[in-house]
């Protein structure tokens, strides 16, 4: 893609939508006749919607996938709902990977705990292939998953087949569990409780809303990890996705270019100002 | 030796880290292991409020009964958490349902013991409420974080 102008989109294909809860789908696209770009797990893709309008979107699939991409898309306005009510066969345009992801490298050696809020497990996704991929190069992992509610979940067929992987340990729970549900109730910082963290050695991911995300942190420096090992990925109004436009201006950043995943010690300045 | 794997577990909770060992003692005798079948009730709204519980092994259900439906789970408890702080809290009454959503082993310390040995040793007191006054503001943090419906659209 680097090639590529990163403002021209490739015309793909919806070739799959599946339904993940009320009001979030997942999409597969490709593209017959040219090659899709490969990316890094936490990066995203403008998804370009013709006539409507442009869309930032985490890629939520395999990022050795080849022949397709894959975005989780929760509908919450004109252009995602445009998206999620589409059909098999239906014509959009894809332009990227953009942004900085997640830090694999350095997470590589590592137990490496993922703290996820609502559709902010579709972020997470790839690092997770990513990791259970390359098994033998990381050591626990770790995911504490929250929702909304039980049907507010999404993956939720994966996340039982995760439980599985050797040397993993996958949590959930939901804000309102409802009577039927038998599952953990409370918020996602309370499932950390349950967790033996080996500090020193483990990096810790955290994707969700950023109140969330600030509680998680200040959780995690508590349970004894350095806020070096802490990486967020945030959400700003991105645009033109190369840091020209600065919609997503996040103090001195551009979150769609230095961002979106940073270093928790890099934005943590920023992270509690008011007026940004 | 019963003595001796609470003392282990009582020395190595978070939730009483850097307790003198003279205080360790001191909970020991107001201490008992005890094991919850799925389903059980550990405590019962309304009831009594005589222990707090560090929870071994195991999941709790917080739960309020609603007529006609049953219990409604308002918060899940786990290993390495704590059950309780109303037997220190008059009128020392539980405020919630607590049940084994698994089998369930715990330590429990008798409260009214553990009040009886506070009013008796007031280091012990403010050694406790310190560390109940850390677990009710996460409680009420968490309980806050839950009402704001995070996840929702007008939340983000």
């Amino acid at each position: 893609m680097t090639a590529r102008d990163p403002m021209a989109p490739i015309p793909a294909q919806v070739q799959k939508l599946d339904r993940e809860n009320n009001d979030t789908f997942t999409l597969h696209v490709a593209a017959p006749g040219s090659t899709l770009p490969s990316f890094q797990p936490g990066q995203f893709d403008m998804l370009y919607l013709y006539g409507v309008g442009e869309l930032p979107i985490s890629v939520s699939g395999d990022p050795e996938a080849r022949f397709s991409l894959t975005y989780t898309v929760r509908s919450v306005g004109k252009a995602t709902n445009k998206l999620v009510t589409g059909s098999i066969g239906d014509w959009i345009g894809v332009r990227g990977p953009f942004g900085v992801g997640w830090p694999m490298d350095k997470a590589r050696g590592q137990d490496v705990l993922l703290i996820a809020g609502g559709i902010g497990l579709a972020p997470l996704r790839p690092a997770l292939y990513h990791m259970f991929r390359y098994r033998p190069e990381f050591g626990r992992i770790i995911l504490a998953y929250g929702a909304r509610s039980p049907g507010d979940m999404i993956y939720r067929n994966e996340l039982a087949q995760w439980k599985k992987e050797p040397r993993t340990q996958i949590l959930s729970t939901v804000d309102y569990g409802g009577l039927r549900w038998h599952g953990n109730v409370g918020v996602v910082t309370t499932l950390l409780t349950r967790v033996k963290l080996d500090p020193p050695h483990t990096i810790a991911l955290i994707c969700g809303p950023e109140i969330m995300m600030r509680f998680a942190a200040m959780e995690l420096t508590t349970r004894g990890i350095s806020k070096e090992r802490i990486y967020v990925s945030m959400e700003r109004n991105m645009k033109c996705a190369v840091g020209l436009c600065g919609h997503c201006q996040f103090g001195p950043y551009f979150v769609c270019r230095d961002g979106p995943v940073f270093p928790y010690t890099q934005i943590e300045p920023w992270i509690n100002r008011h007026e940004i | 030796m019963v003595t001796q794997s609470l003392e282990a577990v009582l020395r190595n909770h978070r939730f009483l880290a850097s307790l003198n060992p003279e205080h360790i003692q001191t909970l020991i005798s107001c201490a008992s292991n005890q094991r919850f079948e799925k389903g059980n009730y550990i405590a019962r709204e309304a009831t009594e409020a005589d222990s707090f519980y560090l929870i071994r092994s195991g999941t709790v259900a917080l739960q309020i009964h609603r007529p006609e439906s049953g219990g409604l789970t308002l918060n899940t408890l786990g290993e390495g958490d704590i059950l309780g702080w109303s037997w220190l809290v008059p009128p020392h009454r539980w405020h919630f349902d607590a049940r084994a959503t698994e089998a369930v082993r715990v330590v429990a310390l008798d409260g009214r013991c553990l009040r009886t040995k506070c009013e008796q040793d007031h280091e012990l007191g403010y050694q406790l409420l310190k560390r109940f006054s850390t677990l009710i503001e996460e409680r009420l943090e968490a309980a806050r974080l839950q009402l704001l419906d995070v996840y929702g659209v007008a939340a983000r």
